[in-house]
């Protein structure tokens, strides 16, 4: 079956751009394809620096025919029904069959030649591209990432005609700038096109061409018994940079080397795409570098390894321009600075963001086992390196960059760790701090940003998240899990509450929503982000329902008791109390549709039935117990004693008429106190089946 | 004129000259307000407004107070030039007409690794953006290649494509030198002598330096500044044979433009204000595309 080939080769695409625009091409020609009613043996598409392609196996030449039926007015219907009928048809009355009282129509659509279509749906992809950015060139008005400059576009060899604004579609394509004769040649289906790239230095897939770059990194390394520090996301850019990636390894000054590696990591990095290399075996980095050049050179690479070198050497030039530049400063003036830094319109200066965290971490450091000065200078200290030189060259740095100031300036070691940890963690593959003090900063700069931006009512919605609460409510949350800790989610959002109130009260005015208004928010806010986080980790979202329901907001006993309740109600007696529970609270719920329950405990029963009296004697037998595990805050055991209840209330279930008239009110009773003690461990309602 | 390789500064410029006249660009000389950048210059944030065709290539000193580092940085002056290309509309192969001028000054392309590295560049003070690349050689960015969306707030179109090199460190690299003021002015072999961009500039960016940090008045500055400000709207309401004096107008914008950059310079902006500058120079220059604009379209 006939092959389609499309290539859109145009100008450098930016890097960041390929792998979705690839992923944007095959939905948007599937959709299209299948709208025409193709369905494709196999499409794959392919982006790189100067072309998206796509490849569809096992088109038909054309569609098939198609047979439509459509009903038309009833017999008997007024004329004008049956004009627009006819109208849109596009048939005489004299056409139509009459079935069952109905108007018929028979229309045979002849099946469309399969290279309109193909004509079609390329010049409405390349329209509709959703390129995030976009622009015209030229007087054309044609948007696309870049200048557009060929369309190749073949279908069973033959080139599919047609031209969109002025770009006529052909099968010719472009190999490398420069390498090879840089000759434009004709390629009619996927094979030629591949090797005729090939032939032309162009690797067309990226995870060839990223293959192709550890590969080649690693031959450097091995050679100078060096080691890549792999990058995964250096790796992904890089390999939307070239098309024939070729890596060259440089040499650095080793006088950079007493910069601190994080610098030397970033500039390499940042601003010239470099993999850094480290010694076989050791840690720190090595005084080399390894760049990946868009060309085989003649010379092997020595002119452009030597270019690259120069240019490292003056990046880090500059960056240790800005290191002594900044140890001159220190934390003092730069704290000075940030009064005129504004952190937000309606949340003051960085200064006064700096007052409100230390006071906050203040409070926090007994809760963690903190020393409370110590903790209170790291926070103070913890913003200055954004007003540093260096922070200002490498954002990215902020932290890092304060930690390794406050050691050079002799500042107690656990202040400088929590100056560098304070933002931990970034992300999800990012540690979170373990040392107290960092700790305290840590959840004292992420608490002071959330009740800050739910204050003024900047809270993420959808996919936009412009302060990066969320990250910072799962930091909190990862702190709070990982290290362990008790704490009281509530009180502790109060207190920053009260911090971001008091301490500024000519921001006050920008304020919405009071403070228990916002702590309510928040709760609920960290609620769905505990739900996510444990959901991730294969925890049931219904189970952390039903413990988020009975109010804790203690987030280490919350999960205590998610994975206490998983446990259970993955044995039988588990599974079978749960049925039992919504057994009971079916009855109850019916039963107070017709009026208020009967309250109170329930007494000995006095019917003789032997189920009645084992419940009753399995509730009184089960109250203390199971006080005194949830008081212990053994969750495991609390559902252990629960378990004692499976048979009792299996039995009663079955054999008990709870509406005997005599004996009703207190069957009910029985049946709420079931749900009762259930209900101190879980709410079992909101469990599914 | 030679077709040599340039040996030079000077002679980097003369092939550069040679070769965008060559391609039919009127070759014009610099802007005499100062600015920041060659893009500044009314050749191009005008030209590239309104529909008429206008390719023109020229060397512009450009300004950066900030970066005066007293002649004691290889790489950083408050002082350089940018050579600059407009091409209105831009033609098909642009860049291919691009790398010839590489070429031109003597980068063999097949040992040299030539990238065209995502830079969408804006200048917010002008109301500038567009959709390009920084052109990197080896590693270093040696141009900006921009096609111009918007100029002062207004459509560009048709597009015009705009090329800047930055000039000195072009030339450190074609030239293999590491330190600026090591640079080749002349010809080495020059018979009256040679002369090295030290021996022009290293005495300006040193007293420079001094003026932009600590030299200059603040006070004075802001009242410039200031007053720079009222008189544009003045300006453009005077007219000369029905067209609004928009070319005054805009160099007025250009010395706001650079007085902002002083004030910068003695960091005398706090951050918080850097915004609300550029939005009022931004305005005042929006104001001047607007009236270019609608002269463009009248003529």
């Amino acid at each position: 079956m006939p092959q389609l080939l499309l290539e859109l080769f145009s100008e450098e695409i930016p890097a960041r751009m390929q792998a979705q625009a690839a992923k944007d091409l095959e939905r948007l020609a599937r959709e299209h394809l299948a709208a025409a009613g193709f369905l494709p043996e196999a499409l794959k598409t392919f982006a790189g620096p100067r072309r998206l392609t796509l490849v569809a196996e096992g088109l038909p030449l054309a569609q098939a025919d198609r047979k439509e039926e459509l009903k038309g007015p009833r017999v008997g219907a007024p004329p004008q029904a049956m004009e627009g009928f006819l109208r849109k048809a596009g048939l005489t009355q004299d056409q139509l069959v009459e079935r069952d009282g109905v108007y018929m129509a028979f229309i045979e659509k002849k099946g469309r030649p399969t290279p309109e279509i193909v004509a079609e749906m390329v010049e409405a992809i390349v329209r509709g591209f959703p390129w995030p950015k976009s622009m015209i060139w030229g007087t054309k008005k044609l948007r696309w990432v870049r200048p557009l400059k060929r369309i190749l576009c073949v279908l069973d060899r033959e080139v599919v005609p047609f031209a969109i604004e002025g770009i006529p579609s052909g099968d010719v394509t472009e190999g490398h700038r420069f390498m090879g004769d840089a000759k434009p040649f004709v390629a009619k289906d996927f094979d030629e096109y591949v090797a005729g790239l090939e032939a032309h230095y162009v690797v067309l897939d990226v995870e060839e061409r990223k293959q192709r770059i550890l590969e080649g990194c690693k031959t450097l390394c091995f050679a100078r018994h060096l080691e890549l520090v792999e990058d995964q996301g250096l790796l992904d850019e890089v390999a939307g940079l070239a098309e024939w990636p070729t890596p060259v390894l440089g040499d650095m000054d080793p006088a950079f080397l007493d910069l601190p590696p994080e610098v030397i990591r970033t500039s390499m990095r940042t601003h010239q795409k470099y993999f850094a290399v480290r010694k076989a075996g050791e840690e720190g980095l090595a005084p080399h570098f390894i760049t990946i050049a868009n060309i085989q050179a003649a010379d092997g690479g020595a002119v452009i390894a030597a270019g690259n070198a120069k240019v490292l050497s003056s990046r880090l030039s500059d960056a240790r321009f800005f290191w002594d530049e900044d140890v001159k400063v220190g934390f003092e003036p730069w704290l000075d600075k940030l009064n005129g830094v504004t952190f937000h319109a309606k949340l003051g200066t960085m200064a006064q963001r700096v007052e409100r965290i230390v006071a906050l971490a203040g409070e926090i450091a007994p809760l963690v086992g903190a020393d409370v000065e110590k903790t209170r200078e790291a926070a103070r200290l913890a913003k200055a390196d954004l007003a540093s030189q260096m922070v200002g060259e490498f954002p990215e740095l902020q932290g890092i960059m304060g930690g390794y100031y406050a050691r050079q300036f002799g500042l107690d070691g656990e202040i400088a760790d929590a100056v560098r940890d304070h933002y931990k963690p970034q992300g999800p593959s990012d540690a979170v701090p373990t040392a107290p003090v960092s700790i305290a900063v840590a959840l004292a700069d992420k608490l002071d940003t959330l009740v800050g931006f739910f204050k003024i009512n900047e809270k993420p919605t959808g996919s936009k998240d412009p302060y990066a609460l969320r990250r910072a409510a799962l930091g909190v949350i990862r702190i709070i899990l990982e290290n362990g800790l008790a704490m009281a989610l509530k009180t502790t959002l109060t207190k920053a509450l009260r911090q971001s109130s008091f301490v500024h009260e000519e921001v006050e005015e920008g304020f919405v929503g009071a403070g228990p208004e916002v702590a309510a928010d928040l709760v609920a806010f960290f609620a769905d982000r505990l739900k996510v986080a444990l959901r991730d980790q294969g925890k049931r979202h219904d189970l952390v329902d039903a413990v988020f329901a009975l109010g804790d907001d203690d987030l280490a006993r919350i999960v205590a008791r998610v994975e206490a309740l998983d446990g259970f109600l993955k044995t039988d007696d588990g599974k079978n109390l749960l049925a039992g529970y919504k057994r009971a609270s079916n009855i109850l719920k019916a039963e107070e549709k017709k009026g208020a329950l009967p309250t109170g405990a329930p007494e000995a029963p006095t019917a003789d039935s032997a189920a009645e009296v084992g419940l009753y004697n399995a509730l009184r037998l089960l109250d203390k117990p199971l006080k005194d595990a949830l008081a212990k805050e053994d969750f495991t055991g609390a559902m252990t004693q629960l378990a004692e209840l499976r048979g009792p209330v299996d039995a009663y279930l079955d054999g008990v008429f709870v509406n005997e008239p005599e004996h009703r009110d207190n069957r009910l009773r029985t049946l709420a106190a079931v749900r009762d003690a259930m209900g101190q461990v879980a709410d079992f309602g909101l469990i599914g089946g | 004129m030679s077709r040599e390789k340039p040996k030079s500064f000077q002679s980097l410029i003369l092939t550069l000259h040679d070769y965008w006249s060559r391609q039919g660009c009127i070759i014009l000389q610099p802007h005499d307000v100062e600015v920041g950048a060659g893009t500044l210059h009314p050749a191009t944030v005008l030209r590239a407004l309104g529909p008429k065709s206008w390719n023109a290539a020229y060397v512009q000193p450009s300004r950066r107070p900030g970066d005066g580092r007293y002649g004691e940085n290889p790489n950083r002056l408050q002082h350089y030039y940018q050579y600059q290309v407009i091409l209105k509309p831009n033609p098909e192969n642009m860049q291919d007409l691009y790398l010839g001028s590489l070429e031109a000054i003597g980068l063999d392309l097949r040992t040299h690794d030539i990238r065209f590295v995502e830079d969408d560049w804006e200048n917010p003070t002008v109301g500038a953006w567009g959709l390009g690349w920084e052109v990197w050689c080896d590693g270093m960015e040696v141009s900006q290649y921009t096609y111009f969306q918007q100029v002062g707030g207004l459509d560009v179109s048709p597009v015009a494509g705009e090329l800047t090199y930055g000039l000195e460190r072009l030339a450190m690299y074609v030239f293999g030198v590491d330190n600026v003021y090591d640079l080749p002015f002349n010809d080495p072999d020059s018979p009256l002598g040679a002369t090295t961009y030290g021996d022009v500039f290293l005495e300006n960016e040193r007293q420079q330096s001094e003026a932009n940090f600590h030299g200059y008045d603040v006070a004075v500055l802001k009242q410039q500044f200031e007053q720079m400000e009222e008189q544009v709207p003045l300006m453009l309401a005077r007219s000369y044979q029905n067209k609004a004096l928009v070319l005054p107008a805009y160099d007025m914008v250009l010395k706001a433009s650079h007085l902002f950059n002083l004030m910068n310079a003695r960091g005398a902006i706090a951050v918080a204000e850097r915004a609300s500058y550029i939005g009022r120079i931004r305005d005042l220059c929006k104001l001047c595309a607007s009236a270019w604009v609608e002269q463009q379209e009248a003529a």
